[in-house]
């Protein structure tokens, strides 16, 4: 089923992105061994020209995989209606073995990528680029990673056959599959209540302190990408346990891909790309940090800490106001009080 | 934050101004940009359409049809046929149909000549479709003639004319009393084409025709949601076929693309190169050149997308019909109902604005680390 609009369009700008990230590879090899700052060589002197070229570059890729996560969701959202069984996103990925490690490795690639990215914004900031080493030795460790992306999502495509009979989402997040998802979705929708407002709130308390604060605490900063981390995952848990229930005004329709479904007016992404924005906002806390004591990262680290700190709390609180709103809008009496 | 937007704003501002002093050249670029987005987008915005006609016209189809199958080939339906497949729970409504199809020597197109299961006309008077109408050239309360596969002339009286509304599934129909269907076609009494059944939960449907599958082991149940699946990947793999075809086109353009961007004026290069000397960081240089490839690229994907949606649901999409459409003497006419659809506008963002980002990012850069001095000097 190569020859799908969608797919050819997945599938070339993972093979771009692969192709640019294996262009970039032996520079920054060479980076790793020869950069000298306080050299003037003509070698140096072309070094620094050319990590202009792969900053560029890597924006580009980096940037390209985020638009890809949404269209890879979006596709299998469509894509629904030739699968015997498949009702939405669920019965696409199940279609093979490849569907949900295919979005899953998306997702990673798609944090680290932020996280990244970050790292590359402060050091381009900074007069001495102190972290041009670190930078590209972390892209090395990038390029496997978003090379096994784009062979797992080559593997879910090609094995798509319209003529598999899959599984909805009725049978993957109902109660008794031992899945992790379906651990989730199992869980009661007031302790995920309590976990999903509890994790947003700290979340949001820690950003507000860590940004207020002046962005100078180290554990401050790495709390708060952990808390943003276990905030997204309850956020998830808290959309299969509880959100979704409230939109489908259904009590065991515990399905995280329907509500991105035009009948629910895509309300789904509403909910969604405030929750990664600010996930990846708060992880790009974390990831900045370590370097906040260089002498020449001493002003830039804090001032960009602060602004992704309040990124990542108004995300989140955002998160929480439309899922509230849902829950508000909805007719469905979930909880008797 | 307010100083960024500030700066974002005054390298727009200069962006835009550059790129109208180098009118012809930039004009040049957009035009064949502007023309790429327009095929690409012509296809899809066709096709999806097309797609949505066919679910539309299958919205009203029985959900199960049920066709007899002797020595693989499909079969009339003998007497006691109906009744053989009993209640099945869950069936609202079964209902054995009469069509066939006829081929008019004149027009040289196949009819389908069927029995309506309410208001059927009287007998010897026939309802017909507007594309037959048009073809033939009649009008109400005409006599036509056809002659039957043994070899008689029949002569009908035209009745009425199906509404131009429902062209895309009655153009080639000929709708008929069941006395007149049998005595043309010399139908064996009591028998069938095939049965109708609706159902009215659609989780059901594969059960019922399990169960008849089951029941009646001679029985070929076809599905409607099998039936527009097939349509929708049908369309899907044209449409993707044509992507693919044009992806030459998407290659050429990446490498026009390229050509343009690398083959900086004399003059241009002066200007980089005093900018830089007043102060510019090859990073400045680096946005300036970025925002002059988002304005271009948005231009253009506006336009084309705009073109193509004019040439799709105003001109029928007269360039591409052929290939996506498919072909038939006594094609229906019908208008396309306009519609736009985010993963195809996303789809195609991905098509052209990704290659055209990927071709000039190297370019860009050869430009923007051009040395003031070097520059100036020569």
């Amino acid at each position: 089923m190569l020859f799908q609009p969608a797919i050819i369009a997945l599938l070339l700008a993972s093979a771009l992105c692969v192709l640019a990230l294996a262009a970039s590879a032996p520079f920054a090899v060479e980076v790793i061994r020869r950069w000298d700052i306080r050299s003037g060589s003509e070698r140096q002197l072309q070094l620094e020209r050319r990590t202009y070229l792969f900053s560029t570059l890597l924006v580009f890729v980096l940037g390209l995989q985020l638009a890809a996560v949404l269209l890879f969701v979006f596709n299998a959202e469509k894509m629904s209606a030739m699968f015997v069984g498949a009702m939405c996103a669920v019965g696409t990925l199940n279609v093979n073995a490849f569907g949900f490690p295919a979005l899953n490795a998306k997702i990673a690639v798609f944090f680290l990528a932020a996280m990244w990215l970050a790292i590359n914004h402060i050091d381009s900031r900074a007069r001495d680029y102190p972290l041009v080493r670190l930078k590209y030795a972390l892209l090395l460790v990038l390029a496997p990673l978003l090379a096994a992306s784009a062979w797992i999502e080559l593997q879910y495509f090609l094995g798509l056959k319209a003529d598999v009979i899959t599984s909805c989402c009725g049978s993957l997040f109902s109660e008794g599959s031992p899945t992790l998802a379906a651990e989730a979705s199992a869980m009661k929708p007031l302790p995920a209540m309590w976990l999903f407002y509890g994790a947003s709130g700290t979340t949001i308390a820690l950003a507000a302190w860590h940004g207020m604060g002046g962005a100078r605490r180290d554990w401050l900063a790495y709390a708060l990408a952990a808390a943003s981390a276990v905030a997204f995952a309850a956020t998830v848990a808290g959309i299969l346990a509880f959100v979704s229930l409230y939109v489908y005004e259904h009590p065991n329709h515990h399905c995280p891909f329907c509500i991105l479904k035009p009948e629910y007016g895509y309300q789904g992404y509403l909910l969604y790309l405030p929750l990664f924005v600010a996930t990846a906002a708060g992880l790009a806390v974390g990831a900045v940090q370590p370097f906040a004591r260089r002498e020449s990262l001493r002003e830039i680290v804090p001032a960009f800490s602060r602004n992704l700190a309040a990124i990542a709390a108004n995300g989140f609180a955002l998160t929480a106001v439309i899922a509230t709103a849902m829950i508000w809008n909805s007719r469905l009496i979930l909880l008797e009080h | 934050m307010k100083l960024w937007l500030a700066k974002q704003r005054y390298l727009i501002d200069f962006t835009l101004l550059a790129l109208a002093r180098r009118k012809t050249r930039n004009l040049g670029l957009l035009l064949v940009y502007t023309v790429l987005v327009f095929m690409l987008a012509s296809v899809t915005l066709y096709s999806h359409a097309l797609r949505q006609e066919a679910a539309r016209v299958l919205a009203g189809s029985p959900e199960v049809i049920v066709q007899r199958m002797v020595a693989g080939r499909h079969d009339l339906i003998p007497p006691g046929y109906l009744e053989k497949i009993g209640r099945i729970r869950g069936v609202q409504m079964r209902e054995a149909r009469l069509w066939g199809y006829y081929y008019d020597a004149v027009t040289k197109a196949n009819y389908t000549f069927m029995v309506p299961a309410t208001n059927a006309p009287a007998a010897g008077e026939i309802v017909v479709g507007p594309a037959l109408e048009r073809s033939r050239g009649l009008a109400r309360n005409n006599g036509i003639s056809f002659r039957s596969y043994s070899g008689k002339l029949h002569t009908f009286v035209i009745a009425d004319v199906l509404p131009q509304a429902s062209e895309l599934v009655s153009a080639d129909l000929v709708l008929m009393s069941e006395e007149s269907f049998r005595a043309f076609f010399d139908y064996p009494a009591g028998h069938y084409t095939d049965i109708a059944l609706s159902v009215a939960n659609p989780l059901e449907v594969r059960n019922v025709a399990l169960k008849l599958a089951a029941a009646l082991p001679d029985a070929r149940p076809i599905l409607r949601e099998e039936v527009l699946r097939t349509y929708a990947s049908i369309f899907d793999w044209r449409e993707g076929i044509v992507l693919a075809l044009l992806s030459a086109a998407i290659l050429a353009f990446g490498i026009l693309a390229w050509d343009k961007a690398s083959g900086l004026s004399a003059e241009e290069k002066r200007e980089i190169g005093i900018l830089k000397a007043i102060g510019w960081e090859t990073g400045d240089v680096i946005k300036m050149k970025f925002w002059e490839g988002l304005l271009v690229s948005l231009t253009a994907f506006l336009l084309g997308f705009v073109a193509a949606y004019v040439h799709v649901f105003h001109f029928a999409a007269s360039l591409f019909e052929p290939v996506l459409k498919g072909w038939a003497v006594l094609y229906p006419r019908f208008q396309l109902t306009p519609q736009i659809d985010g993963l195809q506008v996303a789809t195609l963002f991905f098509f052209t604005v990704v290659p055209y980002a990927a071709a000039v990012l190297v370019p860009i850069w050869k430009a923007a680390i051009t040395d003031p001095d070097s520059v100036m000097r020569g």
